[in-house]
């Protein structure tokens, strides 16, 4: 009976996995969407013979028998490589060059990090990003001011109206994490901090280690169209091999019971 | 009634435990490092009074196939794949010294280097501790080098070397949680001519060809087995027919 169980556990495997090649391949256009990878392990293993016991007196067998018990997904590891940056021409859209995440300040209260830079300017003249969040710092535009330039370092100007000089309104800034992967998706290109990605440290664009900020530009999904459709006809034919191990075991435990 | 029936049953029951293994294998084509278990059956001819007839058999673990996987590149600075013979060394959750095929390195928030199931990778003096960083770069000897963050790349930083070992194969096991280690109690020594590649992954090394034909090999055999059980049953109801007066 064990090898039906076994190959149970390899069919949810490539299932899971099915379903984080779906979600890459669902999000290819989702600005700052950070790929994700499902990593397996092995399951534990049940020593049936033990390696090393007395075959006799003198002798010792040299390898047990160990039957493992399947697999299991232990990770989705999403990668934080960089994506692709592409020119939108809107003066709101700024896109991250090098690590790092805008703050933003979620209705409860709470933080979140995001690599989505599709800023808008709210009712009140606030930076938000498209789904209405207030973007930490703030950032107040004042009413009817033009020619907003946001530069590398993310010093934010505007003109405002009736003048003719530009003057700052704001600066953003960017926070780094020890270990991104570690960050918890939240959705809405969300990430909120871990025990595992480790505290946030705020920091100036450009400076220690931290990426720059372009601005009139979006960094695109990073995820590969090519590898994940690899993936998928792998993933497939993994599924089919567990099946066809499930149908096997299914056949002899059958012929057992027919037989006698 | 006869002993037939129970060297069959024996038969049936090992070929059961072989396809469980056949299963493993299966279930584990995609896991990153895996090696798969290999299975033989020996015939073990069962001592006592009686004629020499009886003989079972018995499956034993062959150890595992040491054979190299297919390198996939995934173009990650922290994927690493062992190029050619020899493992990397990690802490397994136990505390003890284990050793893997490669895999995908993370820097934890502690800044420790460590492998995608969490156990920490070592490097010659114990874990690899890795200071913030805005490159990384791994050298085909493990050397691994960083820019520290908030400085140029003319900067580089050596900040330690993986431990890469290559332990004779005949001292190397699997252990229960499918990590590898050594079966006697001596240290292993690094080795220096280990290569590691940087930006790959290794594949599980589990041949599908020959594990399915192995699947319907056994399937076959259990069916043969579970024949002779049903000859043996039919043998003892005529003999029982026999005895009867019709």
């Amino acid at each position: 009976m064990e090898s039906l169980w076994v190959a149970k556990t390899g069919l949810e495997a490539q299932q899971t996995r099915m379903t984080v090649v779906s979600q890459n391949l669902a999000n290819v256009n989702t600005t700052g969407y950070k790929r994700q990878r499902a990593m397996f392990e092995d399951l534990l293993y049940q020593n049936v013979v033990q390696s090393g016991g007395m075959t006799s007196q003198q002798t010792e067998s040299p390898t047990g028998l160990n039957l493992g018990t399947g697999v299991r997904v232990v990770a989705t590891d999403r990668q934080f490589s960089q994506g692709n940056i592409v020119n939108s021409g809107n003066a709101l859209d700024v896109a991250i060059n090098g690590r790092g995440f805008f703050e933003i300040l979620l209705p409860d209260g709470s933080q979140a990090y995001t690599r989505d830079g599709t800023f808008q300017v709210n009712a009140d003249g606030e930076l938000v990003t498209s789904s209405g969040y207030t973007v930490q710092p703030a950032i107040n535009v004042p009413p009817g001011a033009t020619g907003i330039t946001i530069g590398l370092d993310g010093v934010v100007s505007a003109i405002p109206a009736g003048q003719s000089d530009a003057v700052q309104i704001g600066t953003l800034q960017l926070t780094d994490f020890t270990n991104p992967a570690g960050l918890q998706p939240k959705g809405e290109n969300l990430f909120a901090e871990t025990q595992s990605s480790g505290p946030p440290e705020a920091g100036t664009p450009g400076l220690n280690g931290i990426g720059t900020l372009m601005q009139g530009a979006l960094e695109t999904s990073n995820v590969n169209v090519v590898e994940e459709l690899v993936s998928m006809i792998e993933t497939q034919r993994a599924y089919e091999m567990n099946s066809r191990a499930i149908e096997t075991a299914d056949q002899m435990l059958q012929h057992l019971t027919n037989s006698l | 009634m006869d002993r037939l029936l129970y060297v069959a049953m024996t038969g049936a029951k090992q070929l059961m435990q072989a396809q469980t293994l056949v299963s493993q294998n299966l279930a584990n084509v995609s896991t990153t490092g895996f090696r798969a278990d290999l299975a033989r059956f020996e015939a073990r001819p069962i001592q006592g009074p009686g004629y020499a007839s009886r003989v079972n058999t018995v499956a034993t673990g062959l150890g595992f196939d040491r054979s190299q996987g297919a390198l996939v590149q995934t173009g990650e600075a922290l994927d690493v794949a062992i190029d050619g013979d020899g493992w990397l060394a990690v802490q397994a959750r136990d505390g003890s010294e284990a050793y893997i095929r490669g895999g995908s390195l993370k820097v934890n928030a502690n800044g420790l280097l460590e492998n995608e199931r969490g156990e920490l990778v070592l490097g010659d003096n114990g874990p690899l501790a890795i200071p913030p960083y805005t490159q990384i770069a791994l050298a085909s000897d493990g050397t691994i080098s960083v820019v520290p963050e908030g400085q140029g790349p003319e900067t580089l930083a050596q900040v330690g070397r993986l431990k890469l070992v290559n332990p004779e194969a005949d001292r190397l096991g699997k252990r229960a949680d499918g990590l590898i280690q050594v079966t006697d109690d001596e240290d292993v020594e690094p080795d220096a001519d280990v290569r590691v590649a940087s930006g790959f992954i290794e594949t599980s090394n589990v041949d599908i060809a020959s594990t399915l034909v192995d699947m319907i090999e056994f399937q076959r055999q259990f069916e043969v087995a579970v024949r002779m059980m049903q000859a043996a049953d039919e043998n003892a109801s005529r003999a029982a027919n026999l005895a009867s007066i019709s």
